[in-house]
């Protein structure tokens, strides 16, 4: 477990150290699960100890986004001015990524059965 | 001998200014928010986070105390969305297997997908005259939490008003989902997972789950590599976006 944890903030670390030496865009974080998930690759296995800390942080995921939650209330005068183009902005693009993504991926997987099913390719 | 009300008021004091405080009730209203999504037979408009927030927010303006100080205790919390972040890589990692199989597929629709999730979101916003922190911190309201908050510090957005927007986007996705599913006839449990996770990031994942096994994976999949994906794509994009400077 706490090697596990020290794995991980090890390999936040080194994200957020590219992150600014690098000077890219990416949040270290990013950067630290990408080398992670390149390690594990390289490895060919997760850790017991790496798998008990991620579970047991990634078991708890909702609870960690409430602080940063509450701060909206510091933006309610935001929320009250750019209510209708947010509210717009939400439902618009969550609809469309839905489409697209459950869309082309179904195109994609069923291509080569569609060119027997032509009518069902759902593009 | 003082009386008892003044020394309630100085206990109170300590405590309003104390981390102890923040800490002790982000996880009480925690606990209490997952009660009662429970008991409300787990819709995704009453998601333990939603409820955590409404509660945390009525608690801090009866009380009086301000955001700053509330973070000073809750930041403890906070701070584990970092390593949380990393351990993403751990599921990821699970799901190498069907990556391969279906790279192709995976490939196209999470490029397309978190394209369309972030261009979208930007250009409606825009065109309704949103102003750019709000504009910036709606380009990545689709992606799981810790890394959208850590894509909109980037572009110098509002991190916490993007973490609000990403969850309502979770119950968004999922209350609409299965009407586009059904209009674009998309019947396919692993494109409909992967759907759920990419647009709608823990909580499509959640609710995958719920339509079988692989849907669920696939969903897992698509949370995490929308996450990756709009990380790199959108802060690239962002010179091209119509936000005002």
């Amino acid at each position: 477990m706490l090697h596990g944890l020290t794995l991980l903030l090890g390999f936040q670390l080194i994200g957020e150290v590219i992150a600014r030496l690098l000077d890219l865009p990416l949040p270290g974080p990013v950067i630290g699960l990408a080398l992670l998930f390149a390690g594990l690759i390289t490895l060919g296995r997760v850790p017991e100890g790496l798998r008990t800390a991620s579970e047991g942080l990634l078991r708890y995921l909702a609870l960690l986004f409430v602080p940063a939650g509450v701060g909206i209330m510091v933006h309610y005068q935001r929320l009250g001015s750019d209510a209708l183009a947010i509210a717009a902005a939400l439902v618009a693009s969550t609809a469309i990524a839905l489409a697209v993504t459950g869309a082309v991926f179904q195109w994609r997987r069923l291509q080569p059965r569609a060119r027997r099913e032509r009518d069902e390719t759902g593009d | 001998m003082r009386p008892v009300t003044e020394e309630l008021h100085d206990i109170w004091a300590f405590l309003a200014e104390s981390p102890l405080l923040g800490l002790t009730a982000t996880l009480a209203a925690f606990l209490l928010a997952q009660a009662i999504w429970r008991r409300l037979g787990r819709s995704p408009l009453a998601h333990p986070v939603l409820i955590a927030m409404a509660l945390l927010i009525a608690f801090l303006l009866i009380s009086g105390i301000d955001y700053d100080t509330y973070f000073e205790g809750a930041q403890f919390v906070h701070f584990l969305l970092g390593p949380a972040t990393v351990a993403l890589a751990v599921p990821l990692y699970d799901q190498l297997p069907r990556i391969r199989e279906l790279l192709l597929p995976v490939t196209v629709a999470v490029v397309l997908g978190s394209l369309a999730a972030a261009l979208s979101a930007v250009w409606v916003g825009a065109a309704l005259g949103a102003s750019r922190e709000t504009l910036l911190s709606l380009a990545p309201k689709s992606v799981t939490s810790p890394i959208a908050m850590g894509i909109t510090e980037r572009l110098g957005g509002l991190p916490s008003l993007t973490a609000g927007l990403v969850l309502i986007t979770g119950a968004l996705g999922c209350l609409m989902a299965p009407l586009v599913f059904r209009l674009l006839r998309i019947r396919d449990h692993a494109a409909q997972g992967f759907a759920l996770g990419l647009a709608a990031h823990g909580f499509g994942t959640a609710q995958a789950f719920g339509l079988s096994a692989a849907a669920g994976a696939f969903a897992g999949l698509g949370l995490g590599l929308a996450g990756l994906v709009t990380a790199v794509l959108v802060p690239l994009l962002l010179p091209w976006l119509p936000v005002p400077g």
